[in-house]
């Protein structure tokens, strides 16, 4: 007797524990590693203006999709001082996104104004 | 030299030192003979015209030359600051045939293109075609080198030049060396020249007699016009440092669609007008993008540079003339 309840002492919380699991694995999957501490994917502007980025400096959740879009006359690029991302040459209206997947701060310039500078801070 | 002229040299001398630089003075006096360089700078053709006709008068022996420079034709650029460059570039041309004395070449100090297509160098190429002189120059502005590291313009323009396409060569006792400064440029910093064309110019010269008169060409100003904007190379006084022992260097650059000059020494530094479209004076707009002026005003403030070298007494006069 004390065999039999012991049996069904065990079994009971592995059932349970094994229908959560197999519950929870398709949310796992759908939400991406990490599912339970990181934010949706989100995304953010930088707009490109008299030879400036604004925001100068924009901090930005882990996931997040930065998109840089060209608004002067003149054509810009988007370079990662650290070679993380470089954009192709940038003409008026034209855009660049680079998708921060890691926490960090990422400096950036333009290749052909170096004096255009700026950062995305990524946590 | 008459005391009168003597007077006219003060009076420059004068000019350039207070760094306000008199236009209308320039266009009274036209002439400033120093360090052996005459130095004229001019607002429009007729006096250009009348004085590259004296400067033909004052020639002494067959040594005597001009070439012209010109720069930023922006090729691909359709903005409202100009949505003609073809035709501005055309009209260039027209000035540079018009010159009473023939260039015996043209230098394009950089941004032939606006964007590195193929086809804005080809419209370049082909619209030079018609100048009067056949050799052109060239040297590389940031916008001939986008995406591909300067390949294509190497490929193009590059084909007896070393590195990203520096080169010099000779012409009638006259040094020219053509220098590349928008390549691999560092966040925060200036037009760069690099170590590794550094050491080429060092021995470059090194062969040279001290009274070579030296030209030098390079896209972004060699001297400090102004940082805020970029207007300025990192290591420029390298560059310098090696031209100290000659008594004539005239440093010719582009970048900044505008004319600007500075005298140092025996350094002759001067920026040339566009042929696509003005930049604002430094620090008088919110940023160093193309300047959209009236329609009747824009040829006003796109031009040309035509050099004459006088052999006797190793005079090298520099001419603004703007397009209309």
């Amino acid at each position: 007797m004390t065999k039999k309840h012991s049996y069904a002492a065990l079994a009971t919380p592995l059932l349970i524990a094994l229908t959560l699991l197999f519950a929870a694995s398709p949310n796992v999957r759908a939400n991406g590693v990490g599912a339970t501490d990181q934010p949706p994917a989100t995304a953010a502007e930088v707009k490109i203006d008299n030879f400036s980025f604004g925001p100068q400096s924009l901090t930005v959740p882990v996931g997040t999709t930065v998109t840089w879009t060209n608004r002067d006359d003149i054509p810009h690029t988007v370079v990662s001082t650290d070679g993380v991302f470089k954009s192709k040459v940038r003409d008026t209206d034209e855009k660049f996104s680079y998708t921060f997947s890691a926490a960090g701060t990422y400096s950036y310039f333009c290749s052909l104004h170096p004096k255009m500078t700026g950062k995305i801070v990524v946590q | 030299m008459t005391n009168n002229h003597q007077d006219l040299i003060d009076q420059k001398l004068q000019d350039l030192n207070n760094d306000g630089i008199d236009r209308r003075g320039f266009l009274k006096c036209m002439a400033w003979a120093g360090t052996g360089l005459v130095w004229t700078m001019s607002g429009g053709i007729p006096v250009s015209r009348a004085f590259a006709k004296n400067i033909s008068k004052h020639a002494g022996g067959g040594g005597d030359f001009s070439f012209v420079q010109i720069s930023d034709s922006h090729m691909g650029f359709n903005k409202p600051a100009n949505p003609d460059v073809v035709a501005t570039l055309q009209a260039a041309v027209n000035k540079i045939n018009a010159l009473p004395a023939p260039p015996d070449f043209l230098l394009h100090t950089g941004d032939i293109s606006h964007l590195s297509r193929p086809e804005q160098f080809d419209t370049v190429d082909q619209v030079l075609k018609s100048a009067s002189a056949k050799d052109v120059f060239f040297v590389p502005g940031e916008h001939d080198v986008l995406d591909d590291n300067g390949k294509s313009y190497l490929a193009r323009y590059g084909k007896s030049s070393q590195g990203a396409g520096w080169y010099s060569f000779d012409h009638k006792g006259v040094h020219f060396i053509g220098l590349v400064n928008v390549m691999n440029l560092k966040a925060g910093g200036l037009g760069s020249l690099g170590g590794e064309q550094l050491e080429w110019m060092k021995k470059d010269v090194k062969h040279l007699k001290h009274s070579t008169p030296i030209v030098v060409f390079a896209h972004i100003p060699l001297w400090s016009v102004y940082p805020e904007w970029g207007w300025g190379t990192d290591d420029s006084a390298q560059a310098l440092a090696c031209l100290k022992k000659f008594g004539s260097v005239t440093v010719l650059n582009g970048h900044i669609h505008q004319t600007m000059q500075k005298v140092e020494g025996n350094v002759t530094f001067h920026t040339a007008m566009s042929t696509a479209f003005p930049q604002p004076q430094p620090g008088k707009a919110d940023s160093p993008g193309p300047m959209k002026v009236p329609a009747d005003q824009l040829k006003t403030l796109l031009g040309i540079t035509d050099v004459n070298y006088v052999q006797r007494p190793h005079s090298l006069a520099v001419v603004d003339s703007a397009l209309g």
